[in-house]
């Protein structure tokens, strides 16, 4: 057993090793790895194994959502009903619909028509379809949001992927948002070339630069419960908003989660004890 | 242990007038309580109870997903997002469902690699062996074709991958691909096709299950010494045995299950498959669900042509190699003791070669590239060394220790240390409870 031990020790450090010089080849100016930084990890009320979402931050979130992304990503696996979810009562709800025309149809006489939104309906895009979008975009649609907080992650790697199990990290994606939006202050190193048009941040997962300009400034969206305007703030919270868009049952979970586990613990400890008497009289 | 004779009598009226037309009472009185199994095994022997509830719980949450799912490539993805979102309890169902599957390949490599540790596969358990083969092979298929139906990034990609592999057989390749995709390239007949065969396969899993709990009951079940049972005294009754223990090792498995559907949901997936299919956008690196990650990595290990074979075929040679092997191992392993417990340089090569597979796993993970392709070709050697040189080598030089002479005595020996279990008690254990 001890060989076998000293031998896996060894494989260990011999991974350990070669991945040590994978990332020197990481040169500044022409990184062979991304993300050239790994997203910061950050508190989030919905995090662990009793995580609630914080209603006010979403509220905030779905604010900076409407105000700023809005205007290029779309969230069509969103309905406007959904948004009780965030402490809204339902007339609040009906107002905050009618706010968006969607276009319906055909009607009885075969035309299409505007409207005003009801809670059935979902966020309207910002751009009629794919190919719209990608033409008034510099040739790259922006991704729809209703599942980004859980379609973007940084691979953890060995050994943090073997911990991240016992932490229960699951907050990859909001991570990566919030160390997105708040990455653009800084400086490319020196030499580095950042093509056309793009825009240099060492937290982009698949390059060095992205299209998408810096969206979010201090003070661009108006919070009324005394938070921080900052960018910081903005960030987290549209993150946060993100993850619930994506994970809109992620407190039933960990609530149906830790009932189960209690359960399976009880009655495992009973089993258990019945399995004991059952072979009391058995050596095995 | 087949006992040849029944000990069931059917003790009212209903069960008297079924015994005389149809015996099932007595078939399951006489397969799952008074079914005789070894007194001295271990937790590694629930893992077969653990699979079929697993199985039965796969079939149970797919066919109530299979009512809510549209397989059509234009509404797959939609269809899945409306199941987590407004489905009742659809986020529930659908998490059961996708973790359940790694689960279940948690569960049946554990089960494999306690076949292999034990010798569970020697005479005369071979065809048990190699119908439990065919059952991993199944679930392979199944996986890989659940895997495809959300229609994300990942289940696209993969599917376009995976498929490429048989385009590399000579002659008949390109017109077995086409058959399978039902094209030219990954589209709607092909996510049809993959629906329809991921709801029948389980079925067929379930038959051939049937045939390899038929077989294990005709040879009984082997144990931790690997010696079979000679006397009455090495095997104590199924029921409640086997049942109580079975319960306990499914609520410990079932305990780290929860764990992952209810807080960990996603770890084991991967975050592009939340991205709907896109066939003009190939992902980064492409990566197979990680229960076919050992064999991904041996495929993309052969980098080089040997002969007249290429590069990509000799990939998918040792790729359907890999689990050839594991069909051949009844007759590769040329020991006469079974079990690793008696076997000091087996148990050894044991270890290494699921060390080498957690490894290879790795590997499979990491893009093929630079250092990682030496390493995957040294593994893979390793892997097939284990089958083709340490299996049938060791058997031949290798001193196993002294074998006890029965089930009875291996387990008296363990106790006589601990001597907390009176011996007269141990004599007689039907009698007990």
């Amino acid at each position: 057993m001890k060989k076998i031990l000293t031998s896996l020790a060894l494989l260990g450090l011999l991974v350990a090793g070669t991945a040590a010089v994978a990332e020197e080849e990481n040169s500044a100016a022409a990184p062979t790895h991304l993300p050239i930084k790994d997203p910061k990890e950050m508190d989030w009320s919905f995090a662990g194994p009793f995580g609630t979402y914080d209603k006010a931050q979403l509220q905030r979130g779905l604010k900076v959502y409407k105000e700023v992304c809005a205007a290029c990503h779309s969230m069509n696996l969103v309905a406007f009903r959904t948004l009780e979810d965030l402490g809204y009562s339902e007339a609040q709800i009906k107002t905050l619909s009618a706010g968006y025309t969607i276009n319906d149809g055909p009607n009885d006489a075969g035309d299409m028509f505007d409207r005003p939104g009801k809670p059935s309906d979902y966020f309207p895009s910002p751009f009629p379809n794919e190919e719209a979008a990608a033409a008034a975009n510099g040739g790259a649609a922006p991704p729809d949001m209703s599942l980004l907080a859980k379609a973007r992650g940084v691979v953890r790697g060995f050994p943090q992927f073997v911990f991240d199990i016992f932490t229960q990290y699951a907050q990859g994606g909001p991570d990566y948002i919030h160390s997105l939006l708040t990455g653009y202050d800084e400086q490319p190193p020196a030499g580095m070339v950042i093509p056309e048009g793009t825009h240099y941040n060492p937290y982009f997962l698949s390059g060095v630069s992205l299209k998408m300009p810096k969206p979010l400034s201090d003070d661009q969206v108006t919070y009324d419960d005394g938070s921080p305007q900052t960018v910081d703030q903005y960030s987290r919270d549209v993150s946060a908003f993100l993850m619930w868009a994506a994970e809109p049952h992620l407190e039933d979970r960990k609530k149906m989660g830790f009932r189960v586990l209690v359960f399976l613990l009880l009655f495992g400890a009973l089993v258990y004890l019945t399995k004991r008497k059952v072979w009391a009289g058995v050596a095995h | 242990m087949s006992e040849g004779h029944s000990t069931y009598t059917p003790k009212t009226g209903i069960e008297r007038w079924f015994d005389a037309r149809m015996p099932l009472p007595r078939l399951v009185y006489d397969s799952f309580i008074a079914y005789p199994v070894p007194r001295n095994l271990n937790y590694a022997w629930t893992f077969g109870g653990i699979l079929s509830i697993m199985l039965v719980a796969q079939i149970l949450t797919g066919i109530v997903l299979a009512m809510h799912y549209t397989a059509d490539s234009t509404l797959a993805f939609g269809s899945v997002e409306k199941i987590m979102r407004d489905v009742n309890s659809g986020w529930l169902l659908r998490y059961l469902h996708s973790n359940g599957a790694s689960f279940f390949f948690v569960a049946v490599y554990i089960h494999i690699f306690r076949g292999l540790y034990y010798g569970s596969y020697k005479a005369p358990r071979e065809l048990l062996w190699i119908l439990g083969c065919i059952i991993y092979l199944l679930m392979m298929a199944t996986g890989f074709m659940g895997y495809v139906l959300p229609w994300g990034q990942m289940s696209f990609w993969g599917a376009t991958v995976i498929t490429n592999f048989f385009t590399a057989i000579p002659l008949v390749g390109d017109w077995i691909q086409q058959l399978l995709l039902g094209g030219f390239a990954v589209d709607n007949p092909t996510l049809n096709r993959f629906f329809a065969l991921h709801y029948l396969l389980p079925f067929m899993i379930a038959g051939v299950v049937v045939l390899h709990v038929w077989a294990l009951h005709v040879v009984g079940q082997s144990n931790p010494t690997g010696i079979e049972v000679k006397s009455k005294t090495d095997t104590v009754a199924f029921t409640p045995y086997a049942t109580i223990k079975d319960a306990f090792g499914m609520i410990v498995f079932l305990f780290f299950f929860a764990y992952f559907v209810f807080y960990m949901p996603n770890y084991l997936g991967h975050p592009d498959n939340y991205v709907v299919a896109n066939p003009l956008k190939t992902p980064a690196h492409i990566v197979p669900e990680w229960y076919f990650l050992p064999f991904y990595a041996i495929l993309r290990a052969i980098t080089f042509n040997v002969g007249p074979i290429d590069a990509k075929l000799g990939g998918v040679l040792c790729m359907f190699g890999a689990i050839v092997m594991l069909f051949l191992v009844p007759w590769l392993d040329t020991s006469k003791v079974r079990s690793a417990v008696y076997r000091p340089w087996y148990k050894l090569f044991f270890w290494l070669f699921a060390a080498n597979a957690i490894f290879l796993g790795w590997l499979g993970s990491q893009p093929a590239e630079g250092s990682f392709v030496l390493m995957a070709q040294m593994a893979t050697l390793f892997y097939f060394a284990f089958f083709l040189i340490a299996l049938p080598v060791l058997g031949l030089i290798e001193t196993p220790r002294r074998l006890p002479n029965s089930i009875t005595e291996a387990v008296l020996e363990k106790n006589k240390g601990a001597g907390h279990h009176p011996a007269g008690a141990t004599a007689a254990p039907e009698t007990k409870g």
